[in-house]
């Protein structure tokens, strides 16, 4: 093969953890490679200076083992404390944590909002397919009203998070959310939040066919493709309101975009008052 | 720094001990009767040239101490046994990645929120069996306010040459009392920091153990070396894996670094009991009123003698099992309802074995084991 044919995305991966467990039609693999082009984008020819914290769940497997970098996976939920620990004690890393929305948004729920409180230095990238998948399609806390899932075989009962303004509202210097459908916005955010100083948040909505796409009716992999690409974009400073995601209702664009004083920056400052 | 006398509470020794071992980040949440730890250690930590930093949760807190391990920064959290509920899990992820650590547990009375003001000794089973799966761990238990200090620096010591967590289970009267404190000068403090690999970082199997101590030598993050830890079960390369084989190999490596290194970890006291009929075997307060009361036993011209557990895990069986073979009867008075008195059993039978178990903040009073000793003398 000469060089020109080699994906790019090859030399940021691990061959030999390849190929990846993902189903086909995943969305994962579309998250796999926007992140990667915005390292490219960026100038890294290898990840070295990055560290991967991920948790439990499909989109923890996204960083782990498939990043040719240092690469930690830990218990469900944890992983934006694991990575805030790496990042206190190491200021020097470039930590990014990847992740589903049941792993970072339900039982990491609290540690997210607190970090985004914090503002502290990380990038959180939430591959959210709406569903627990790896599980086989369990109700989560962005399943959509109505949808019938195995553990709410009559219609879910309960209100989504929209999870881009909740972390907006928690303090994050960078929140946006972009699709699977629209993976050169997506890379361009993610290149933002990587050089944003501060917490910056990336949801990436993303098809998952086998649990989300069977469960809740919503077609295969082209058809969810579709139907995110349909989704209304954000006007720039258009206010954030308040509103209950549906699966028409759910825009995407930047949610935050500020530069407040980080942890790393205000710690600093409080040591030098000691 | 030279030498430094303290009248100081046992807490506060521990957060003296963590310093002075080199800990440089502690993840905090308040809980008493801990609190004083995380207060110390808040007003340290920056003047240290380290990081404190207070979280959301006990769960959060032991999470991020895990990951600032794998910088290669000595690193701790201390609570006390509703907190200790909450980081089981985390305990798991950090024997399944090996990761140095100390966890300080100021037992409290319980289950449940219990009796957060007064002292029990409830938590010794918790640290060993608390996590799911089969694991090996190392406790210490101090029973002075110097030995909070000592035995902490110990916990730093332990937890970086076997790449595991350690906790150190101090009941409240120890944390919460104050006593003199002497703070070596540090250079008579031997410290160990974990080993780190020396092959060339294509050789690199990040938990590929080496023979003698069964312990994988340990990158830091952002090295040359390049590693993937994760909880699940993995390789020699860090690369998950279902066989069969893997688990097994894992698994009981994880074990035996622990046990075939069980001679180096204990430590313990020995106590009057060259010619003992009647050995006490005791840890943490209890032990102090149990010294009182063998005195006054030998002032009465009865041979007892104390057992004095420094560490409870790795259990040590042998010793206690010899010790079964030399006295006729062995007390255990616990502030509990009985926990290192089942290890003893099991460890010491057919020898008699007589329980002194009290699940409440005031320890067995030395007059207390006194009477024991002599009900016992009299059989």
């Amino acid at each position: 093969m000469t060089e020109s044919q080699i994906h790019f995305a090859r030399q940021f991966l691990r061959e030999e953890a390849l190929p990846s467990p993902f189903c086909p039609g995943c969305g994962n693999g579309i998250v796999t490679n926007s992140f990667l082009k915005a390292v490219n984008d960026l100038g890294h020819s290898d990840l070295r200076k990055f560290a991967f914290v991920s948790g439990i769940g499909c989109g923890a497997w996204i960083p782990s083992p498939h990043f040719k970098a240092d690469t930690l996976h830990t218990t469900h939920g944890r992983a934006v404390a694991f990575a805030t620990g790496l990042k206190a004690a190491n200021p020097e890393l470039e930590v990014v944590v990847i992740s589903g929305d049941g792993d970072l948004a339900a039982i990491g729920g609290n540690h997210l909002i607190h970090a985004a409180r914090r503002n502290m230095d990380l990038t959180v990238i939430c591959a959210n397919n709406w569903i627990y998948g790896m599980t086989g399609g369990q109700v989560g806390p962005t399943t959509f009203t109505g949808d019938r899932t195995t553990t709410s075989p009559y219609g879910n009962p309960e209100r989504p998070f929209d999870l881009a303004r909740l972390v907006a509202a928690s303090g994050a210097n960078f929140v946006a959310r972009w699709t699977t459908a629209h993976p050169i916005p997506a890379a361009r955010a993610i290149r933002t939040a990587l050089e944003r100083r501060g917490f910056s948040f990336i949801e990436m909505l993303s098809q998952c066919p086998t649990a989300y796409g069977r469960r809740t009716k919503s077609g295969d992999a082209v058809d969810m493709i579709k139907w995110m690409k349909s989704l209304p974009v954000r006007k720039k400073d258009e206010p954030l309101g308040h509103r209950v995601p549906t699966k028409d209702l759910l825009d995407l664009g930047v949610f935050a975009d500020r530069d407040e004083p980080s942890f790393l920056q205000s710690m600093e400052k409080m040591k030098e008052q000691i | 720094m030279p030498e430094k006398v303290m009248f100081t509470m046992g807490d506060i020794a521990c957060a003296e001990g963590a310093l002075a071992a080199g800990c440089k980040y502690f993840g905090g949440y308040p809980i008493t009767p801990a609190t004083e730890i995380a207060e110390w250690m808040s007003q340290k930590m920056p003047q240290y040239g380290g990081a404190y930093v207070q979280y959301e949760d006990e769960i959060a807190s032991i999470t991020s101490v895990i990951g600032a391990s794998w910088t290669g920064t000595k690193s701790m959290t201390a609570t006390s046994g509703p907190g200790v509920s909450l980081m089981l899990e985390a305990i798991g992820l950090a024997v399944m990645t090996e990761t140095p650590l100390v966890l300080v547990n100021i037992m409290r009375g319980g289950p449940s929120t219990g009796q957060p003001t007064r002292g029990q000794q409830g938590d010794i089973m918790q640290a060993k069996w608390g996590s799911h799966g089969d694991y090996q761990i190392i406790a210490l238990t101090p029973a002075s306010v110097q030995e909070m200090f000592d035995q902490t620096v110990q916990a730093f010591n332990l937890s970086e040459k076997y790449r595991t967590p350690v906790f150190v289970l101090a009941d409240e009267t120890v944390g919460h009392m104050r006593e003199k404190l002497v703070i070596p000068d540090e250079k008579d403090l031997k410290l160990v920091s974990r080993k780190q690999p020396t092959v060339d970082p294509s050789e690199y199997l990040p938990f590929k153990a080496d023979e003698d101590d069964l312990v994988p030598p340990m990158a830091l993050l952002g090295s040359k070396y390049q590693f993937y830890a994760t909880g699940l079960t993995h390789d020699e390369r860090g690369y998950p894996s279902d066989k069969e084989h893997i688990q097994i190999k894992l698994v009981t490596r994880l074990q035996d670094k622990i046990l075939k290194n069980a001679d180096d970890i204990i430590d313990l006291e020995k106590f009057m009991l060259d010619d003992a009929d009647i050995a006490v075997i005791a840890y943490g307060t209890p032990s102090r009123s149990a010294k009182k009361a063998i005195k006054d036993a030998r002032a009465e011209g009865i041979k007892a003698g104390l057992l004095r557990l420094k560490t409870v895990w790795p259990f040590p069986e042998d010793i206690v099992a010899d010790l079964g073979t030399e006295v006729k009867h062995i007390i255990v008075p616990e502030q509990n309802l009985g926990q290192v008195y089942h290890m003893v059993r099991s460890a010491a039978a057919p020898t008699p074995i007589h329980l002194m178990a009290k699940p409440a903040g005031m320890p067995q009073l030395p007059h207390e084991i006194l009477a024991k000793i002599r009900e016992i003398d009299s059989i």
